[in-house]
Order: structure tokens, then sequence, then C-alpha cells
């Protein structure tokens, strides 16, 4: 990826790449709108990606979690994985990284909503959630839950790449690095500096429902054009049981055949869905770990099934 | 562009899916119903919901000498919407852009449509506290915004990230108009039991501690989300979901 020259859309012809030596000072620069800034911004590619590539050596697997919708249950679907990960072999290390700058669930969800951070030699300690599950999240550096972090991109971007490259994780099996919504900022910043680092792939939370799937498809298309792996899409809410009669009834119609369907067209991976379960909900609104409160929900049985499907994709690789 | 536009609602919510596109659609569709002249912009540009919500997908924005000229919902041109959704050419391609290109294109939308003679301007926003909020909110300084309508679900999940947009609010100075809590009960269609899916009472307790006046709550309808540009309050108008609704937007005309 570093040989590759980065050349915006609409750049003049010859345009050397705005990473290259020449920026801004071959003849075809001249009268581009961008001259100046690219003869005066520093050259070659940013030293935060060989930090991060350093720092994450000692992880196995890295794995995104995605979803061009928000609400669809990100940050419960990776709680619920990295629990499972964790609870199937005590032996395996599982780290999740939360670079929701603007809305950070994981401490709710992981249950470490007032802890903190301490900083050490070796960089930053994540929070401990188990002995082999620690989690690290900008809502533990927030001095109260109505703090709100108005940041542009290029904060956002500064505060990713501390989280990617200073962060003292120790020896991981598993990173899961929980997303925001959108093709934006946080993705394009994640995926950067992840490039050198060998990211094992992305795993994409989707609802049943077409206003859903119509952002979901975008989300497939980032990951096709940032070249990130596809390890497969979860749908999430896909049915609920009435705790009262126990049948079934869809709230997220798939009125579009769902997420399986979407996977077919698009020729991506499925892994598995979720029931809803408001037990599963109350269970992160009162931080608590769902594996003990609700071992007989349906969720938990379905979960076991995308745990086994997603880890026979990442040894895949 | 804004000046011959009545009132500004912005609709807001710090967290995603929580239904604030639905929201939206669905309160300027009551509007129109009520007889004004409504507008929507989409200012969600990684995901924007409004053309497919309203089932306009596959329109296009035409440039006319005043401006961009919206797209309209019917011949009578009561109800008016901007998104970047018209401008894409294929409804599965992404919008990966950083900052600044989101700014730029956002403060197009707000400088250059020719909205006409409309009484309510809808600006629908992603999710977040960041730069198309923050661009909304500069641009928004120079002409008379109304306020915001805060949109969350009950769940703590949701509530946490819904507190940070109003901070936001109350840091930038813009006032908020209420809060609505959304996806608040589901009727199970086999028993008739109520089950709180995502928990209870989360949006009144957050508009309590936080001095805004709250609204009202819409239950979970399934057949909400299937009107696809047909007003609620027209079509289910014994629902819980359009009395809700005609409640929420004869308080927004009294504000």
């Amino acid at each position: 990826m570093a040989s590759e020259v980065a050349r915006p859309e609409n750049a003049p012809q010859h345009c050397p790449g705005t990473e290259s030596e020449e920026a801004g000072k071959a003849s075809a620069c001249a009268g581009c709108p961008n001259q100046q800034i690219c003869s005066t911004a520093p050259k070659g590619p940013d030293p935060g990606i060989a930090l991060v590539k350093d720092r994450l050596e000692a992880v196995q697997y890295k794995i995104l979690i995605l979803s061009g919708k928000g609400g669809v249950g990100k940050s419960t679907v990776t709680g619920l994985l990295s629990r499972a990960l964790a609870k199937s072999d005590s032996e395996k290390n599982v780290a999740v990284l939360d670079i929701d700058i603007c809305g950070p669930s994981q401490p709710r969800v992981m249950g470490v909503v007032d802890e903190q951070v301490h900083q050490s030699g070796s960089g930053w300690s994540p929070v401990y959630v188990d002995d082999n599950l620690s989690v690290m999240s900008i809502g533990f550096l927030l001095g109260s839950p109505d703090d709100a972090i108005i940041w542009r991109g290029p904060k956002k971007n500064g505060m990713i790449k501390q989280f990617l490259s200073e962060v003292d994780w120790g020896k991981l099996d598993y990173l899961l690095i929980d997303t925001p919504p959108g093709t934006s900022d946080e993705h394009l910043s994640a995926v950067t500096y992840l490039s050198q680092a060998n990211l094992t792939g992305a795993v994409i939370v989707t609802t049943p429902q077409e206003v859903a799937l119509l952002d979901v498809r975008k989300e497939i298309d980032f990951c096709r054009k940032t070249k990130i792996n596809i390890l497969g899409v979860v749908e999430n809410m896909s049915e609920f049981i009435c705790p009262c009669c126990q049948k079934s009834s869809q709230i997220f119609k798939a009125n579009t055949g769902g997420a399986e369907k979407m996977c077919q067209d698009l020729n991506v991976p499925f892994l598995g869905s979720l029931p809803l379960d408001p037990k599963v909900a109350k269970s992160c609104d009162n931080a608590n770990d769902c594996f003990e409160e609700i071992s007989d929900s349906p969720v938990l049985t379905a979960l076991e099934n995308i745990v086994k499907n997603l880890t026979a994709k990442c040894n895949e690789k | 562009m804004l000046e011959s536009v009545k009132h500004i609602i912005l609709v807001l919510s710090g967290k995603g899916g929580v239904g604030k596109s639905t929201v939206s659609t669905q309160l300027a569709l009551t509007l129109v119903e009520k007889g004004y002249k409504v507008g929507i912009l989409d200012v969600d540009l990684c995901g924007p919901s409004i053309p497919y919500l309203l089932q306009l997908e596959g329109n296009d924005v035409h440039q006319a000498d005043e401006g961009w000229v919206p797209v309209y919902t019917d011949q009578t041109q009561n109800l008016a919407v901007m998104s970047i959704g018209f401008l894409l050419n294929n409804r599965n391609s992404a919008v990966v852009w950083r900052g600044p290109k989101k700014t730029a294109m956002v403060k197009q939308f707000l400088s250059d449509v020719c909205w006409g003679e409309i009484d309510y301007l809808i600006i629908d926003t992603p999710p977040g506290t960041s730069d198309e909020h923050i661009t909304v909110m500069e641009n928004l300084k120079g002409v008379k915004c109304d306020g915001a309508v805060i949109v969350t679900t009950p769940q703590e999940m949701s509530v946490e990230d819904v507190r940070k947009e109003i901070t936001f609010c109350k840091k930038t100075g813009i006032a908020i108009i209420g809060l609505i809590e959304n996806m608040s009960g589901f009727v199970c269609p086999h028993c008739t039991e109520c089950t709180n899916i995502f928990s209870q009472g989360g949006g009144k307790s957050l508009a309590d501690l936080a001095g805004v006046s709250y609204l009202g709550s819409l239950p979970i309808d399934p057949r909400v989300g299937e009107l696809l540009g047909k007003a609620c309050v027209k079509e289910l108008p014994e629902s819980p979901s359009a009395k809700a609704f005609g409640q929420i937007v004869d308080l927004i005309i009294k504000n």
C-alpha cells in the first residue's frame, strides 16, 4: 500500500501524488489549487503507521466491527463477541478498542463505566474486565457523562492514532475495534493507521430492514474501496420473541429479504443472525455480564454459532 | 437562501438508529397535512435515508439560475427534499469523505438550495457531534433557527450519547424545542402484551434531568416504518403513533 501513490481524484494529469517528494514542486503542480499545501506539508507516509505496526505486532487477529448505520448493535455485538471469545478459552487474550469518539458505548456494554485509564512507562494501560479481557475507550477519559466531544476530523484522527499506537495491550489473540456509524474520518484513520499492521478483516453488523441495509451496502462498498477483507455480516435484531407468549414477530421487517439476501447479492459471507432479547439490552444498561444473567437466552445459542463461523474465517486468513 | 424560510428545526441525536430520519419525515408529513409548506434537508452524507423513506430514490436535483432546485414529493410542491442521495449515481456507493469535504457539501446545501417560500425547514442530521453538526450550527448563526428536536430511545446506552448532544446544543447556543422518546414499547401482535424492548422512561427522565421539555413518546409500530412517504396521521389515524405525532407537531407549531 505504501508503494501506491496517493493521488487525489481531481488532481492534474501528471500529479506526482500528495506524499511524493516532488509534491507541489513538479511541473504538473503549477496552477493546482493545492500546490502550496503539497509543497509545505511533511512528505512520506504518516510516521504513526509504523508505530501502530510495532505496537500491534503481538496481536494475532485484528478485527474491525463496522456498520454504515447507527444503533444496529455494533457495540453490543462487539461486547458479546469479545466476552464469548474470552470465555471460550481462558488462555486466549481478548481486547476491545472503542474508536467511537462522539458516542463511546463500550464502558457501559462491558460494565466498567466508572473506571479510569492509567499511564505507565509502556503506554496507557487498558481497563480489565476479566483476566483475559481488556477495554479502551474515550469514555474513560471524560470527566462527566454529559461531556460532549465536539471535535472535527483532524482531532479525532489524532486520538485514534494514540489509541492504536499507545495502548499497552500486552500479548493478544483478538483485538476487536468498535467503530462509529458512517464511512468518514474515524474509519479512514483506522484503515490508514492499520494499513501496515496486517488487519484480519471486518465484521459488518446490520438489522434486517431496508433503511439499515441501504447504509450497510455503502459500508461494504467502503471496505472494497479501501481493500478491507470482509469476514462476514451479522444480522442483529432479526426477530423478537415475546416473553409472554413465546411467539416470534418481526419488528424491523426484512422487506427486501434481510441481511442474508444482501450477502448473496453482494457475495459476502453471512455469519448468522441474533434475535432481539430485551434482557440483553437491560443487562447492558445495568452494566452486568449478560452471560451470567441470561444464560438461557436464545441470543447465546445464536452467538455461539457466529463465534464458530468467525473463528473459522479468521483461521482461513 | 434561507431568508424565505419561516422556521428552521434541527432533528438531532447523539445516537444512531434511534429514528431521526423517520421522525423527520413524519414531522414534515404531519406539517404538510396541516397545510404548511415544508422542506427537508438531509445532511447525513454517509448514510442518507430520506430519499428511501419518502420513496424518492432515483430523482435528480436540477440547477436553476437561483440555485439547486430541491426534489418535490408531488405536484402540489408542498414538500421539498434535498439530500446527497439525489446526487449519487448508485444507491450502494459509499461517500468516503473526511471532514473538510463534508463541511463544504453541508455549506452548499445550506446556501445554494432554492427552497422558495416555505413555512418549515426540517434539517435531519447524522449521529454524533462532529463536522456536520458544527458546520450546520455555524452556518445557521446568521438566520433564525427555532431550535432542535432531540430523538432518543429509552435505554441507557442511547440516553448516554444523547446527553452529549444536549451538552452540544447548550455549548453552541442552539435552543432545544424538546425531546422525543422513540421505540418506547412493543405490543405483541399475538398476545397484545406490551414489552419495553429497549427499557422504558429513559427519555422522560433525561428530559427532567437536563431541564428540557418532553414532547412525547412513540411506541414501536412496524407499520410506521413501512409507510414510506405517507403521513402516519392520515394512514393510521387511530394508532398511538399518529396521536403522538399530532401532539408533537402541535407543540412545535405553538413553540
